[in-house]
């Protein structure tokens, strides 16, 4: 039986964590995803679970003693955002390499400077090519669902690979909203215990982890690596399958909303997809051909399917919630536009930056993209392939 | 767009806006219906401006942008109508509910020319009297509740001593005095909001 309620996206995490009952928790508090560490105390000062927390005196070693935990054999996790997730850099790069698949809470902040305390992607944009797994949510039912998913993705046989479950900073982290939450024991179920073949304590059946690699080998590593991370692109589907058994809501690499006959798309990440779609139901109801796409999954970067997805459209919005500082557009434009290409889908693309540092994006805004993506298509309009939305003029 | 009935919270930090906009989305989710209460945070710091959001509906609520045309605006605290557009985007249709010991004719002025309703609450009076400190945000939220007709006062009364009970389980000695700010709310607000039945019969 699903159990309605409602609460944060911080709080929606916490339950999962409750559920879940990992085995050890390192953290540091940085806004806006301290109330996780901090709900997830209150939890165990309760009673209610007992993952061992452990206070660390910085990002950069709570990331060091999840990795530890994990190569000893235990299922670990932290929760970080923005600079928190920048101290970790040299970390995310060992957890994926050494293969742990610990799993890491990340609500999405701006990374400085200036010094700001909202909402854009440039903190999991910026450890996009770390090896992790990369999941966002839309709302907070998603960060829930996709935390629950989390371990069985990462500790899949054919994955082995540490995974970040991202959500919007402030816009759901504190937003409280309704949720359907699933009973403890069919989660437990769901997640199983965690079995790992090799670990460090494990006596009688010593591994080493970290290793200095020659040169002759330490490529064929890099290169397992990355069948790793393809591997998961199927193991994330076959979960949510799973998933959708026992609790009725079905999830993909991408979500596509009212796009079979949409002449114009706009593909986005995160809580703004919401907006979109709210856009795009009102404007469908003058008789636009407009749709949405939503990215769910970005590592595993699903090329390939979006190519796909957006072949028969006439114009894509492509919208970036981080910039690059590459001259050229922000992480999503440049990967969906080398995706079209390779797939040979020859479509008008326009790269939009939002919503940085928590500048709203609102409905009306959706409205003004479409506008220009048919101005383009019908009119023949130049449009600037790589612009900011909502920037003071 | 139709995004249900949206609320804007107008306070300073500390005051308990954010709160309120969270309590309240807690008791309308107790009417059955689609809830959202968010915060909108400027420099982290007590007494800076800051401004929360509800969004009420019978639908699922998809938007996640703030609200520039509420159909209520709730200011906690009366000194922001001097920096803060309150009224800003605020439904002709709509209405303000103001934290002040000023009458409503002596608002009005720093409105704007705000054609739609404006109510006035002695949040700090009520506060002291129920529960000897100023908490305004108990009385803002009944304010906000009977202005914007979210629930019956019966089941609101209800819920909140649920909510106040599992809020304040280790100090229940403010239970009480909370319970007695919100209805006290409710029977200042009474005379006014009949006035307005009657205008607009």
């Amino acid at each position: 039986m699903a159990i309605k309620d409602r609460m944060s996206g911080n709080e929606a995490v916490s339950y999962a964590i409750r559920q879940i009952n990992p085995d050890v928790m390192p953290a540091f508090p940085i806004t806006p995803s301290t109330e996780i560490p901090q709900m997830v105390s209150t939890y165990i000062a309760n009673g209610e679970m007992d993952t061992e927390f452990i206070p660390v005196e910085s990002e950069h070693s709570s990331m060091s003693a999840a990795i530890g935990a994990q190569a000893a054999g235990a299922r670990s996790l932290t929760a970080t955002s923005s600079a928190g997730l920048a101290l970790m850099w040299e970390e995310l790069l060992l957890a994926a390499s050494n293969r742990m698949p610990l799993a890491m809470a990340l609500v999405n902040r701006t990374l400085s400077g200036p010094i700001n305390i909202n909402c854009d992607h440039s903190d999991g944009m910026g450890a996009r090519d770390t090896g992790w797994i990369q999941i966002y949510a839309e709302n907070n039912q998603e960060a829930y669902d996709n935390f629950i998913q989390a371990y069985p993705i990462a500790e899949h046989e054919n994955v082995h690979l540490p995974i970040m479950i991202c959500q919007d900073g402030f816009i759901t982290s504190h937003a409280v909203e309704n949720i359907k939450l699933l009973e403890d024991h069919v989660v437990k179920e769901f997640v199983g215990e965690y079995r790992p073949e090799e670990y460090l304590l494990n006596p009688g059946k010593p591994i080493a982890v970290g290793p200095y690699s020659v040169t002759n080998y330490a490529m064929e590593a890099k290169k397992n690596q990355e069948i790793a991370l393809e591997n998961s692109k199927a193991v994330i589907l076959e979960v949510a399958k799973r998933f959708e058994r026992i609790s009725g809501r079905s999830y993909g690499l991408f979500e596509e909303y009212k796009t079979e006959d949409a002449d114009y798309i706009m593909l986005l990440i995160g809580s703004a997809a919401g907006t979109a779609k709210q856009a795009v139901h009102n404007m469908r109801k003058e008789g636009k051909k407009v749709g949405v796409i939503k990215l769910r999954v970005f590592r595993p970067f699903p090329a390939k399917e979006l190519a796909e997805a957006l072949r028969n459209c006439k114009a894509v919005a492509i919208m970036d919630r981080c910039e690059s500082y590459n001259g050229n557009g922000g992480p999503l434009g440049s990967e969906v536009t080398a995706g079209l290409f390779r797939h040979k889908v020859s479509i008008e693309a326009v790269n939009y930056i939002y919503g940085l540092a928590g500048r709203d994006f609102t409905v009306e805004d959706v409205y003004d993209i479409f506008e220009e993506l048919s101005d383009a298509v019908e009119n023949g309009k130049e449009v600037e392939q790589y612009q900011y939305v909502g920037l003071r003029k | 767009m139709s995004s249900g009935f949206e609320i804007r919270w107008h306070g300073r930090g500390g005051q308990g806006a954010k709160t309120a906009a969270l309590l309240l989305a807690d008791v309308a989710f107790q009417t059955g219906r689609y809830v959202q209460g968010f915060p909108e945070y400027g420099p982290e710091r007590m007494g800076a401006p800051i401004t929360a959001y509800n969004r009420i509906s019978d639908k699922k609520i998809r938007v996640h942008s703030n609200i520039y045309t509420p159909d209520l605006v709730v200011v906690v605290d009366e000194t922001l109508l001097h920096s803060v557009d309150v009224t800003a985007g605020l439904k002709e249709e709509g209405a303000i509910i103001i934290n002040t010991p000023k009458s409503r004719e002596e608002i009005l002025p720093l409105l704007n020319g705000y054609k739609g309703g404006v109510y006035t609450v002695d949040a700090r009076k009520i506060s002291v009297e129920a529960l000897g400190k100023n908490f305004p945000n108990s009385p803002m939220l009944a304010a906000a509740v009977a202005v914007g007709r979210i629930m019956e006062r019966d089941a609101f009364i209800a819920e909140m001593r649920a909510s106040y009970q599992h809020k304040f389980a280790k100090k229940p000695e403010v239970i009480e005095g909370n319970m007695k700010a919100l209805e006290m709310t409710f029977d200042v607000l009474e005379e006014a909001l009949k006035e307005d039945m009657k205008r607009s019969a």
